[in-house]
């Protein structure tokens, strides 16, 4: 270990001891094209499938006939929902106590869901058969605006539950309703605006797929599968297929992207299981693009209103917010259970105000089911974007500007921690601060002056601004849970004789870096290198329980899980170097990776002296084992609150509407870095997000309920030339209840930044008088608001 | 929903043109040729072509050329997207053909698409179509009895449609030079990549302050054989003022007839024609005042 | 039918069907899986290789069409033991994170980088258009193949003195 001159530690191979900029592990096998993606695994003897799914959104079906397809040379079995049924296997319970179908049975609901499954020998034969499989189809009128789902009239999609005779999912409220009514009937302003933050999908680089591989001799499933959370896949494998938990085991392979995508159990999996069990043989299920896009977990898709109340001088006193919640077909949506509308309801923001009150009402569309995706930290997106689009609308109404009513508003440090309008408590803070950094970076009075002149040239430019806080690492036992499995984590740490270690996370990496950040806080902790210790992940029978990575958890929860871990083995080396040097464990002092004798620093133990000893024959005091072992599991107190500021600027043409993003400014606080490098880059791909999503990206669907947006030809993702350079800057608040004082950050960026975009882009309408536009503001979209007549995203464009 | 795998499908690989066209007669009107197979290969994907056989003519060097020949600047049908827009004396005579190959597609799609393949698709929104249409180019038809040459304005019968008949292949595109001429295209689209939402594309020749010869092109607006023979007749014998640019883009616009997409509703679109079309006449009248 | 091309440097052969993709003929005959899939359509770009030098989306090639070609993927990038710049300077700039798209981008970024030895970001950023990111939100990308472009004379000076031994020798 060497001491470089600015004070931090680094190991031999050049690493920081803990905190810092550190390259990545999990590189050297990237760089090489040496990673193992699920696609990239084959088994012997294994078998392809592949789904058949329906072309249209709403019909009974009335025949299948797959004989053509089962006669394929190269079939080995087709299944279909009565193949199911007879296995009890036909639907399926979701995360959001509904059942989704595996296979369609009675009737389809969307288009692109799964009605057959051919297994074959090669993937292109089964792709052949498909063609090979006869569905007759009675098509019924389908729900596709979501705004009619409640119509006296509207069919109703879910016949399939006895005695229901609309499309309604659920009513969920919360905040104070009598309270923020009469804060609104106070205030001297109140505005109202309709806002959607439409149907959008998290499209990793990589789709979702599994093997799964049943051995009929020992009953064992091994199912390789593309999720982010293999523990809870393996608890709600045991419980859907009947299979012992013991003898079902959920390996997470690299993931090639996640983003929410790979939350959820898609019918291909249990499908793939199915066929496992027919065949004998392993079968590997991949989806295609349009499968992905079409069928597997979207996001969003939330129809608000939106009102505000303030006074003449611009002090906010309530919001107020009516919800639609397209659901899809199946109410499948990823959320602790407890929170249908997931965490909707810190819409309050980041503001100090009176009152608040929402209401949520859930209701079934002929969509694919999902809703809770996409990096939103269970739907902070939608909350985040609602009030800051709000909030512009204010400052367009009191005709002040938006940075000064944001700054007016905003929450005070001395006011943490804070308990919020609807329920939440905020653990620590300093907005001013964040919103002056972004503000400075920006040269906002510059760039307002520039606006100036440009609108006097007839050129529009536009400045956007938003403010986020965000509540991440689900959760506290008491408060949530999945499916009833609490949130907390395991983590388990082995500090071999040797002194190198092995920490065991049930978190699961798509990206994030944990194979790296995860060793930094060991290291961090017990000062052994961070290249000695190996990061053990993605395997349910290697790894501890939890239940894995979304919402921006795994540092909230399973970062503080690895910092206690790593504490318990400091606690335990200090009895043995105690022993060792027959001092008491008082006398002694920590420094990073070695307990020493208090005024006598050259006695002392390194913890890899303490780890050959704890192996060894030293004698132990009474009670005290062997080995340098330590398991925890992490129940959080409260979530963690990250928050930022963002400032966006973009030039529109008038004449064609296209927007070009110039700059984006993104300061974040997300306490204290593990690795910097590391965040700044989960920061830049959250901010592509907010480009994307703001400027092109949506699932939309026509009048007869075909999906718009099935390939990437239409679903658009921002490329380089889209993203501008971005501009990040921090500041530091740490949790005052996290070990380490760590917070999320893995979304803040993709929850942040979309109303900092779409705020530039109607600032730079102003002109035109246009408030409000839905996101995405493609071209055409943006023209027609300049025309006065923004568009309506959520429907295909006719 | 589509399944993502092509069909089977027998191949041929070309060793000549002549060969080529051997085998498109003996194969029949289920064979196709491939180039760089851009837009071939997603529909084989999808299924939406299931040819019985696909006749490779990458091998076909002799019409990967951009050449200058007589008053023509010619382009063999195998020259790729990526050459048209690294030529120097593309540039030279005709900078919208670099103005478009920038906006089409992507670097990798560049390198395999070729000028032939962009026209034989008929794609009713592709970037070439407009621009052979603006520049009123000339299209080198082969078949095993004889060669024949077909207009650009005439050679697209419709979406996907050409004049191409069975056992007949595209060789060659040929653009007369026009001594003085100053060209530009443009297109909006949703993203990088994306297929125009509308492009269009203009060349002037401009003499003694008036418009002497122009000719322009519009893609993915429904513009009859992707030109605006209306704005054309008008503006010849012009100036090229404000005034003018402006009513040639009303006419071009007025003679388009586009689809509501996810690109944009009709408006829009129409309102594109008009725009863009003015776009690229100043922008070509500048080129050729020498102001940019 | 059968093909033979040079893969890596090495000639193989192998029976395939006339319809099959160039990307799955890599990945599930060649077993080289470093080069991926994603899209189907040729947007997304993670099956980017070099074919005859040129970057292409081999999930819009035929195998058939690459018979007496010459292919290059990922795996062929790191050359006795060392790293291709390229690579290093997506390790040091964090341009990767789930690694997906990463193949495909630095087979980009090598051609880019053999036609123009210093890019300035605007180019860089022109030629990764055609390949999608999820995760980086292509800054750390753009600054990898800066890094690369600034390092590219490091290791052929580290080279030069090999080959100059060699030279000798002969």
């Amino acid at each position: 270990m060497t001491t470089t001159e600015a004070g931090t530690h680094t190991s031999p191979a050049g690493n920081p001891i803990g905190f810092g900029r550190m390259l990545r592990k999990e590189d050297a096998r990237f760089l090489r094209g040496q990673g193992h993606y699920l696609d990239d695994l084959t088994m012997p003897g294994m078998l392809h499938a592949a789904i058949l799914r329906s072309p249209v959104a709403h019909a009974r079906i009335m025949s299948i006939d797959t004989r053509a397809a089962e006669e394929h040379p190269k079939v080995k079995a087709v299944i279909i929902g009565a193949t199911l049924e007879s296995l009890n296997l036909a639907w399926m319970p979701t995360l959001s106590a509904d059942v989704q179908a595996v296979l369609a049975t009675d009737k389809v609901r969307f288009q692109g869901q799964e009605v057959a499954m051919v297994i074959a020998e090669d993937k292109y034969s089964a792709r052949d058969a498909l063609e090979l499989i006869d569905v007759e189809y009675d098509v019924l009128p389908p729900v596709v605006d979501a705004m009619k789902a409640l119509d006296p009239d509207a069919p109703v999609i879910r016949d399939d539950v006895e005695g229901r005779n609309d499309n309604k999912i659920f009513d969920w409220e919360a905040g104070d309703k009598e309270r923020t009514d009469e804060v609104f009937a106070k205030a001297d302003v109140v505005v109202e605006q309709d806002i959607l933050y439409p149907r959008t999908h998290p499209a990793p680089m990589e789709t979702c797929g599994t093997i799964a591989s049943m051995d009929k001799v020992t009953g064992r499933l091994t199912v390789w599968s593309t999720n982010q959370a293999p523990h809870a896949h393996r608890t709600i494998y045991a419980l859907v297929a009947g299979i012992p938990e013991h003898n079902i085991q959920i390996i997470s392979p690299d993931i090639g992207g996640g983003f929410g995508n790979k939350v959820g159990i898609y019918p291909g999996y249990v499908l793939a299981v199915v066929g496992s069990i027919i065949t004998g043989k392993p079968v590997k299920w991949v989806e295609d693009r349009s499968e992905n896009l079409m069928s597997t977990s979207f996001a969003r898709d939330y129809h608000m209103k939106g009102e505000i109340a303030a006074t003449r001088d611009g002090k906010i006193l309530g919001v107020r917010v009516n919800v639609i919640a397209d659901h899809g077909a199946f109410n499948g949506t990823a959320q602790p259970s407890k929170f249908p509308a997931g965490f909707f309801h810190i819409f309050t923001g980041s503001y100090d105000l009176e009152a608040a009150h929402c209401n949520v009402t859930g209701v079934y569309t002929n969509k694919a089911p999902g809703g809770v995706a996409y990096a939103c930290s269970f739907r902070i997106t939608e909350a985040v974007y609602l009030v800051e689009r709000m909030v512009d609308v204010l400052a367009d109404e009191l005709e002040v500007d938006p940075a000064e009513l944001r700054m007016k508003n905003l929450l005070r440090p001395e006011q943490f921690p804070y308990t919020s309008m609807t329920g939440w408590e905020y653990d620590s803070g300093d907005y001013p601060r964040a919103l002056q950094k972004a503000l400075d970076i920006a040269g906002y009075q510059q760039l307002r002056e520039e606006q100036k002149e440009k609108r006097e040239r007839g050129e529009l430019m536009g400045i956007g601004i938003s403010f986020f806080t965000e509540g991440v690492g689900a959760g506290p036992r008491k408060h949530m849970d999945i499916l009833g499995l609490g949130m907390a984590d395991g983590c388990e740490l082995r500090v071999h004789p040797t002194g190198k270690a092995q920490l065991r996370l049930s978190v699961q990496t798509q990206g994030q870096g944990h194979e790296t950040t995860f060793a930094q806080i060991v290291s961090h902790e017990l000062g052994i290198p961070p290249e000695d210790i190996d990061v053990i992940h993605g395997d349910t029978s290697n790894t501890p329980f939890g239940l894995g990575t979304y919402g921006s958890r795994s540092t909230p929860v399973s970062g503080a899980a690895a910092a206690v871990v790593a504490q318990r083995i400091r606690d335990k080396a200090r009895i043995i170097t105690a022993a060792a040097l027959e001092v008491s464990p008082d006398d002694l002092e920590w420094e990073q990776g070695r307990w020493y004798v208090k005024g006598d620093p050259s006695q002392g133990k390194t913890i890899q002296d303490v780890a050959m000893l704890a192996h060894g024959t030293l004698e132990l005091p009474e009670g005290v084992e062997g080995h340098l072992d330590a398991s925890v599991v992490y129940d959080p107190p409260n979530l963690t609150y990250p928050f930022g500021a963002y400032v966006c600027v973009v030039d529109v043409d008038r004449g064609t509407g296209q927007v070009s993003v110039r700059r984006f400014i993104a300061v974040d606080d997300c306490g204290p870095r593990i690795n910097p490098m590391i965040v700044e880059g989960q920061i830049h791909g959250g901010l592509a997000d907010g480009v994307g999503m703001a400027l092109m990206q949506v699932i939309s669907f026509d009048e007869d309920g075909n999906c718009v947006g099935g390939s990437f030809m239409d679903y658009l993702l921002p490329t380089s030339m889209e993203c501008p350079s971005w501009e990040t800057g921090e500041t530091v608040t740490p949790s005052p209840h996290h070990p380490l004082g760590l917070k999320g950050i893995g979304e803040s960026a993709t929850v942040g930044s979309p109303p900092a975009v779409v705020n530039a882009v109607i600032d730079a309408l102003e002109p035109f008088g246009v408030r409000h536009a839905d996101m995405p503001l493609t071209p055409a979209n943006v023209w027609m608001a300049m025309q006065g007549k923004p568009m309506r995203t959520d429907l295909a464009v006719t | 929903m589509p399944v993502q795998t092509p069909a089977p499908v027998d191949y041929e690989r070309a060793t000549s043109v002549e060969h080529a066209l051997q085998l498109l007669e003996r194969l029949g009107p289920d064979s196709r040729l491939i180039a760089g197979g851009h837009s071939l290969l997603p529909m084989m994907r999808i299924r939406l072509a299931q040819p019985e056989c696909v006749i490779d003519i990458n091998d076909l060097t002799e019409l990967d050329y951009i050449r200058v020949d007589g008053d023509d600047l010619c382009f063999g049908a195998m020259t790729r997207h990526a050459a048209v827009l690294a030529s120097p004396v593309v540039g030279e005579h005709y900078p919208l053909f670099h103005d478009a190959e920038r906006l089409i597609a992507d670097p990798p799609v560049r390198n395999r698409g070729t000028v032939g393949g962009s026209f034989c698709q008929a794609d009713p929104a592709e970037d070439l179509s407009a621009v052979g249409s603006a520049l009123k180019a000339t299209l080198v038809l082969r078949s095993p009895q004889r060669t024949r040459t077909v207009p650009a304005r005439e050679f697209h019968q419709g979406p996907y449609m050409t004049a191409l008949d069975d056992a007949e292949m595209l060789t060659e595109v040929r653009v007369p030079i026009r001594p003085g001429a100053a060209s530009a295209y443009t297109k909006v689209k949703r993203r990088s990549g994306d297929w125009a939402t509308a492009g269009a594309g203009a060349y002037v020749v401009l003499r003694d302050g008036v418009v002497a010869d122009v000719g322009i092109g519009l893609t993915a607006v429904g513009a009859p054989h992707f030109c605006a023979e209306e704005a054309e007749a008008y503006l010849v014998g012009k100036p090229p003022t404000d005034e003018h640019i402006a009513e040639a883009g009303r006419l071009a616009a007025r003679a388009c007839n586009p689809r509501a997409d996810q690109r944009g509703p009709v408006e829009y679109k129409l309102h594109l024609a008009d725009e863009l079309t003015q776009r690229v006449l100043r922008t070509a009248v500048e080129r050729a005042e020498g102001r940019s | 039918m059968q093909v033979t091309m040079t893969v890596n440097g090495t000639e193989v052969t192998r029976e395939i069907e006339p319809r099959l993709l160039l990307v799955h003929f890599i990945r599930d005959h060649l077993g080289l899986t470093g080069t991926h899939w994603g899209c189907d359509t040729s947007q997304c770009g993670t099956c980017v290789l070099q074919l005859d030098g040129l970057p292409v989306k081999s999930c819009t090639v035929l195998a058939a069409m690459a018979d007496g070609h010459e292919v290059r993927t990922v795996e062929g990038l790191e050359v006795d033991g060392q790293l291709d710049p390229v690579q290093q300077g997506f390790m040091e700039e964090h341009g990767l994170q789930c690694g997906f798209c990463t193949p495909g981008m630095m087979m980009t970024a090598r051609w880019l980088l053999d036609n123009d030895s210093d890019p300035d970001e605007a180019t860089i950023r022109e030629a990764i258009s055609g390949q999608l990111c999820r995760c980086t939100g292509y800054e750390n990308i753009v600054r990898a193949i800066r890094w690369a472009a600034e390092h590219q004379g490091e290791r052929q000076a580290e080279r030069e003195p090999e080959t100059a031994e060699q030279e000798v020798q002969a």
